[in-house]
């Protein structure tokens, strides 16, 4: 402020003071937002790492971290979520791409019951729909029924409990997080870019691969990045449905608090959890380069 | 650089229905070889659609097109070899602007090195030379329509489409583009259907002009005959201004208000409704006391209105009829001062020559 002479012109200091009134109003308009960030996101991750360096007699000790590192438990832990979500992430862009592109070209109008219809799942609790997956896929669910009555398969197949039960449940629960901005994103895209690679002398598959794919891929990659970090702290589906074969990250925490109490070991998993995720997220934006890709897509 | 030449384009009896709407109502149309023939109709006159037929995006109920000999009414979009530059220029942003250009040589398989070379070449012929490496979302609307128009181009088309290239830049820009397109067009030599619903761009820029309305060809001619010689009102009316004079036609003698008109060659003058064109600035303001020629037809009125329009003027007349007609002129220190004020009456002169008659409405072309 010192640096603006006094000026002799009309109302200068006037119109200054005005401005800077301006911008102080509008900061504390939001200021109710800032604070309950601070309450809701800071102090509870932040007492989290404070946890995650006490030891279990209230001293600051780095033992937590220690055992993460000396047990070869926690690595595998930690690579079967990140194979689970990764698996899982890969299914629902196999899954949501192709659903998302027809409900792109589809009339508005008609696109929107479909969309209805994606969405009405996700209206429902968590819960329900895990049980009602353990319900279809047990020995004598409907899927094993059908698949042995069409003779397709003859023994009962093993679908839950196992790694397939979790895939197939939580592939589910996440499809829509992968389809809405998907959706958007190719909704987004002007049908003259297609038209224009035809034009050109692309063919139909020629111009998706050149043309639209990469156009759609910010929404893509958007959706699976919250699907990829949704998974990674997934706890009620591969709970349940994984039967205790498939342990990821989110149940250890919880054995290690509802079971042993020990707030400091699953405050010392959440900072990993988080670490590591924060870590992969800016190394992948680092090689695909999102900023260039975004760039592009208006 | 053109390879093969221009090819004609024949269409024949094209019909698009959307329910009872007639988007072209069995429109013919032939295009010369090397031809720059511009569509030019109002929003929804079936101009658009029938470019989109020939560039293969709509399918029309039934008809013929041709490019030279070959049939090309079920061939797919991406099979018939023409340029096309769209409203949208639909530049692709995850590509710079080679990237761009040579997208539809890496379809035809040519040669990295060919490649480079051609594109440079097709963004010298658009005045964007070593702009190769810029991204889209850098350039200016001119220079993304140069852009589009190289892409459209570097391939070596025999038939250019353009959909309303224009209508996205300012004036001042148009303008100069229009002249710079229409260089180019003599330089290529390729057939192009321009489509637009700038009457002015159509006449600045047009070997031929196709007035389109409800999905017909209402009269398809050289500029200077759509505007001085218009098949019917709607042409009239849509290309330029003009006033429309009803007139009585009995045994060959046509009558303004009672007084025989004298009309110039090509007039016909048919039976039914006909209207006396009068464009604004084919009339012009009779000097007081000065008799008039033989060759001239005089509407005697009052001064309603006043407009200065910088270069030239505007005033509107009520003619004793009580129809309104408007004469221009230049704003020059001698027509300014000699000008009759509002209220005051006056007298113009309109020349036997360009004195024409319009029916109301023709069978289309």
């Amino acid at each position: 402020m010192s640096g603006i002479a006094p000026s002799s012109a009309p109302h200068a200091a006037l119109l200054h003071r005005d401005g800077v009134r301006e911008h102080w109003t509008l900061f504390s308009l939001s200021l109710p937002a800032l604070l309950l960030v601070f309450v809701m996101l800071v102090v509870p991750i932040g007492w989290l790492f404070w946890l995650s360096f006490l030891s279990d007699a209230g001293e600051f000790s780095l033992e937590h971290y220690r055992r993460l590192a000396s047990q070869a438990s926690y690595a595998r832990i930690f690579r079967t979520t990140f194979e689970v979500s990764l698996v899982t992430t890969a299914l629902c862009v196999l899954l949501g791409y192709p659903l998302a592109y027809l409900l792109a070209q589809l009339p508005r109008r008609i696109a929107a019951l479909c969309m209805i219809a994606v969405l009405l799942p996700f209206w429902t609790s968590v819960l329900v729909r895990t049980y009602a997956w353990l319900v279809l896929l047990q020995r004598q669910g409907i899927v094993n029924d059908w698949g042995m009555g069409l003779g397709l398969w003859q023994e009962p197949l093993p679908l839950v409990h196992n790694l397939a039960g979790t895939l197939i449940g939580m592939t589910h629960i996440m499809l829509p997080y992968l389809i809405l901005p998907l959706y958007g994103s190719m909704r987004a895209i002007d049908g003259d870019y297609v038209k224009a690679a035809a034009n050109l002398g692309a063919s139909p598959s020629r111009a998706f691969w050149a043309v639209y794919l990469p156009l759609s891929l910010p929404g893509l990659v958007a959706g699976a990045t919250i699907v990829f970090i949704l998974c990674l702290g997934f706890y009620i589906t591969p709970a349940l449905l994984g039967g205790g074969r498939v342990i990821l990250v989110s149940m250890r925490i919880a054995t290690d608090i509802e079971l042993f109490f020990n707030w400091g070991a699953a405050s010392a998993l959440g900072v990993v959890l988080l670490v590591l995720t924060v870590a992969l997220l800016y190394l992948a934006s680092r090689l695909a380069g999102f900023e260039r890709l975004m760039g592009g897509a208006k | 650089m053109n390879r093969g030449g221009a090819l004609p384009i024949s269409v024949n009896r094209v019909t698009k229905t959307y329910g009872r709407f007639h988007a072209l109502d069995s429109v013919d149309l032939e295009v010369r070889s090397g031809e720059f023939l511009t569509l030019l109709g109002p929003s929804g006159s079936g101009k658009t659609t029938l470019l989109m037929v020939l560039a293969g995006f709509n399918r029309p109920d039934s008809g013929s097109v041709r490019f030279g000999d070959r049939e090309v009414v079920r061939l797919a979009p991406h099979k018939r070899d023409v340029g096309m530059v769209f409203q949208s220029y639909a530049l692709f942003p995850h590509m710079d602007v080679a990237g761009n250009i040579g997208f539809p040589l890496r379809l035809r398989g040519v040669s990295r090195g060919d490649i480079a070379r051609r594109v440079e070449q097709a963004l010298e012929t658009v005045k964007l030379g070593g702009y190769g490496g810029r991204r889209i979302e850098q350039l200016s609307g001119g220079q993304r329509q140069r852009v589009a128009l190289a892409r459209a181009i570097v391939y070596e088309p025999r038939i250019l489409l353009m959909d309303e290239p224009l209508s996205a830049l300012d004036k001042q820009l148009r303008e100069h583009m229009q002249v710079e397109l229409r260089q180019l067009h003599e330089t290529l030599g390729m057939t192009t259907v321009y489509v637009t619903h700038d009457q002015r761009e159509a006449l600045t820029m047009s070997d031929r002009i196709a007035v389109i309305d409800k999905g017909r060809i209402m009269q398809l001619d050289t500029p200077r005959r759509i505007y001085e010689r218009p098949s019917c009102r709607f042409v009239a009316e849509f290309v330029g201004e003009s006033a429309f004079l009803p007139v009585k036609v009995s045994q060959g003698i046509v009558t303004l208000d009672g007084v025989p008109l004298k009309l110039g060659d090509g007039a016909e003058a048919a039976d039914g409704a006909m209207f006396l064109m009068v464009r604004p600035e084919k009339l012009r303001i009779l000097p007081d006391g000065q008799q008039s020629g033989p060759d001239v037809n005089v509407l005697a009125g009052r001064v309603a209105r006043f407009i200065y329009q910088g270069e030239s003027f505007v005033l509107d007349v009520e003619l004793a009829s009580g129809a309104a007609v408007s004469v221009r002129g230049m704003t020059s220190s001698a027509a300014m001062a000699t000008l009759p004020q509002t209220g005051e009456p006056v007298r113009l002169g309109l020349d036997r020559s360009d004195a024409f008659l319009v029916p109301l409405e023709e069978k289309p072309a």
